[in-house]
C-alpha cells in the first residue's frame, strides 16, 4: 500500500479536502479527484504550459507539482475565472469575438498564463504579448488570432 | 507519464531537512522548485525512494544585503530575484540575465539554488554565479562548508555537494566600480534552452584601460565554462574592436567545448560565441565607460 496524506486545498474560492499519493500531479488531481478538467495536460513536462494555473495568485504548471505540495495553498483555475458562460470573463469574451482558439486545447492555460500578466502589465505591446505567449504552444498555431485577442481584452479591460 | 512511487517528506525547518537528508543520503532527492527535478520524474529518467521537500522552511528564503555582498537563500524563487531592487542595484548582470531563464510561470516556481545544483550545463544561474565570483554555502547535520562557484560545478549535472548535504545560501559579491557587464544568448524560441550564451564583465581602470575582464558560457561544455586566457588577452589593454575579436576568436575556436545538438551544430554554436561575445564585450566596455565620465 503507497503512503497517502491528507490535503486541503482551495481551489477556485472553495475548500477541497482529500487523500492522496504523493506523486500525484497537481494537473491530475486537479482533474480527476476534482473533476475540473478545464485545466489541460500536453507534454507533462513544463513545455507546453496547457496545463498552467494560479497557485496562490502566480500562473504556474500544474503538471510540475504535486497535489501535496498544495495543501494549505490557494488555486485558480479556468474554471474560477467566470461564474457561468453568460458572465465571460473579458479575457475570455475576447477570445470568443476575435476567434482566439481554435481545437481550444492550448486556451486554458493561456488564459491563466495571461490572466497575471494583464494585471502586471494592463497596457502591452505586441511584442510583450508575444513575449508573454512564449511559453504557451498552440498545436493548431493560430497564435495571430489569439495576440488579436489579447489586444481586443486590453482594449475591453481598460 | 507518471512518477514513480517514492515517500515524502515536508520538515518545516532546515535542521529538520537535513536531518531528513543525512537518513536518506543516496536514496533522497531535494525538492526545491521542481522544475527540472518533476519533469525528469514525470520521465521516470529520475526515480528517488524519498522526496524531501524543502518548499515549507521559509529561513531559506531571502536577499538581502550585508555590508559588501549580497546574501541569497537557496529556496528564493527566480522571479524573485527578477525584482529584487538590491540585486538590479549592485549585480545588474543578474537582473538582467534572469528574464532570460525559461518562462514566468517556470520562474515563479524555480528556485536559484535549484538551478545551481542542478548544474546544468545550458542554464543561466551556474554562468552567473562563475561570472560574479559567488560563494555557495552547504550545510549538514554536522556543520557548514563554504565552496566558491568555480569549485562547485564539476562537471554535466554534477556539483561538489555530499549527498547529505544542502546548498542553503549563496553569497554574491556587489559588482566593482567601473564595471560593465552584458549577458546575451540565442535560443531556438524565447525561453527555450539557448544554443549558446556568455556573461560579459568588464572592469576599467580610472584611465578607461581594461583592468579585469570575465568571459563565461553555457552550453560551452560540461559545466559554465570561464574562458580566462580570452578574458586576460584584454587585462591592461584599451579595448577596441580589434582585440575584442581577438579575444572572442580565441574563446569560440579554443576555449569552450560545445557539444552540438539538433538545433545547432558544433560549428555553429562556435560560430554564435564569437558574434556573441564580440556584441557582449562591446555593450560590457560602453557600460564600464559610461560610469567613468
Amino acid at each position: 500500500m503507497n503512503q497517502t496524506l491528507p490535503i486541503t486545498v482551495t481551489v477556485n474560492k472553495k475548500v477541497y479536502q482529500r487523500e492522496v499519493e504523493p506523486r500525484l500531479l497537481l494537473s491530475d488531481f486537479l482533474r480527476h479527484d476534482l473533476g475540473l478538467t478545464g485545466t489541460h495536460v500536453g507534454c507533462e513536462h513544463g513545455v507546453c504550459g496547457a496545463c498552467t494555473i494560479l497557485f496562490d495568485g502566480e500562473s504556474a504548471r500544474s503538471c510540475l507539482m504535486f497535489a501535496v505540495q498544495a495543501d494549505g495553498h490557494s488555486i485558480t483555475t479556468v474554471e474560477g475565472l467566470t461564474k457561468d458562460k453568460d458572465n465571460l470573463h473579458s479575457l475570455q469574451q475576447a477570445f470568443w469575438e476575435a476567434h482566439g482558439l481554435q481545437c481550444g486545447y492550448c486556451t486554458p492555460g493561456i488564459l491563466m498564463t495571461l490572466v497575471p500578466f494583464l494585471e502586471q502589465n494592463p497596457d502591452p505591446t505586441e511584442d510583450e504579448i508575444r513575449h508573454a505567449l512564449s511559453g504557451n504552444l498552440c498545436r493548431c498555431t493560430g497564435y495571430q488570432h489569439i495576440v488579436d485577442a489579447v489586444k481586443l481584452a486590453v482594449e475591453k479591460m481598460r | 507519464m507518471k512518477p514513480a512511487p517514492f515517500e515524502y517528506y515536508a520538515p518545516h525547518s532546515l535542521d529538520q531537512a537535513l536531518e531528513l537528508i543525512r537518513g536518506y543520503a543516496d536514496d533522497a532527492k531535494i525538492l526545491a522548485g521542481g522544475q527540472s527535478l518533476v519533469p525528469a520524474m514525470n520521465f521516470r529518467v529520475v526515480q528517488p525512494s524519498v522526496l524531501v521537500d524543502i518548499n515549507r522552511v521559509p529561513e531559506l528564503s531571502y536577499i538581502r544585503g550585508d555590508g559588501d555582498v549580497l546574501r541569497i537563500g537557496a529556496m528564493t524563487r527566480e522571479r524573485q530575484l527578477e525584482f529584487d531592487l538590491l540585486i538590479a542595484k549592485r549585480t545588474p548582470l543578474l537582473a538582467e540575465a534572469l528574464p532570460f531563464i525559461a518562462h514566468p510561470q517556470i520562474r515563479n516556481r524555480g528556485t536559484i539554488g535549484g538551478s545551481l545544483v542542478n548544474a546544468d550545463p545550458a542554464a543561466e544561474l551556474p554562468v552567473l554565479m562563475l561570472a560574479l565570483n559567488a560563494r555557495l554555502k552547504a550545510s549538514k547535520v554536522s556543520g557548514e562548508r563554504w565552496m566558491e562557484a568555480r569549485d562547485f560545478f564539476v562537471g554535466m549535472f554534477t556539483t561538489a555537494l555530499e549527498p547529505d548535504e544542502m546548498l542553503v545560501e549563496i553569497e554574491l559579491p556587489a559588482m566593482p566600480t567601473r564595471t560593465g557587464w552584458s549577458f546575451m544568448e540565442v535560443a531556438p524560441r524565447a525561453g527555450d534552452y539557448a544554443m549558446m550564451g556568455v556573461a560579459a564583465l568588464i572592469t576599467l581602470d580610472e584611465k578607461g584601460n581594461c583592468m579585469q575582464a570575465k568571459l563565461v558560457y553555457l552550453n560551452a561544455g560540461d559545466g559554465p565554462v570561464d574562458a580566462q586566457n580570452a578574458a586576460s588577452l584584454l587585462q591592461g589593454e584599451r579595448l577596441g574592436d580589434a582585440l575584442i575579436e581577438s579575444s572572442a576568436k580565441l574563446a569560440s575556436e579554443s576555449e569552450i567545448n560545445p557539444f552540438g545538438n539538433i538545433h545547432a551544430s558544433v560549428d555553429y554554436q562556435r560560430h554564435l560565441a564569437k558574434v556573441l561575445t564580440q556584441r557582449g564585450l562591446r555593450q560590457a566596455v560602453q557600460r564600464a565607460e559610461g560610469t567613468l565620465q
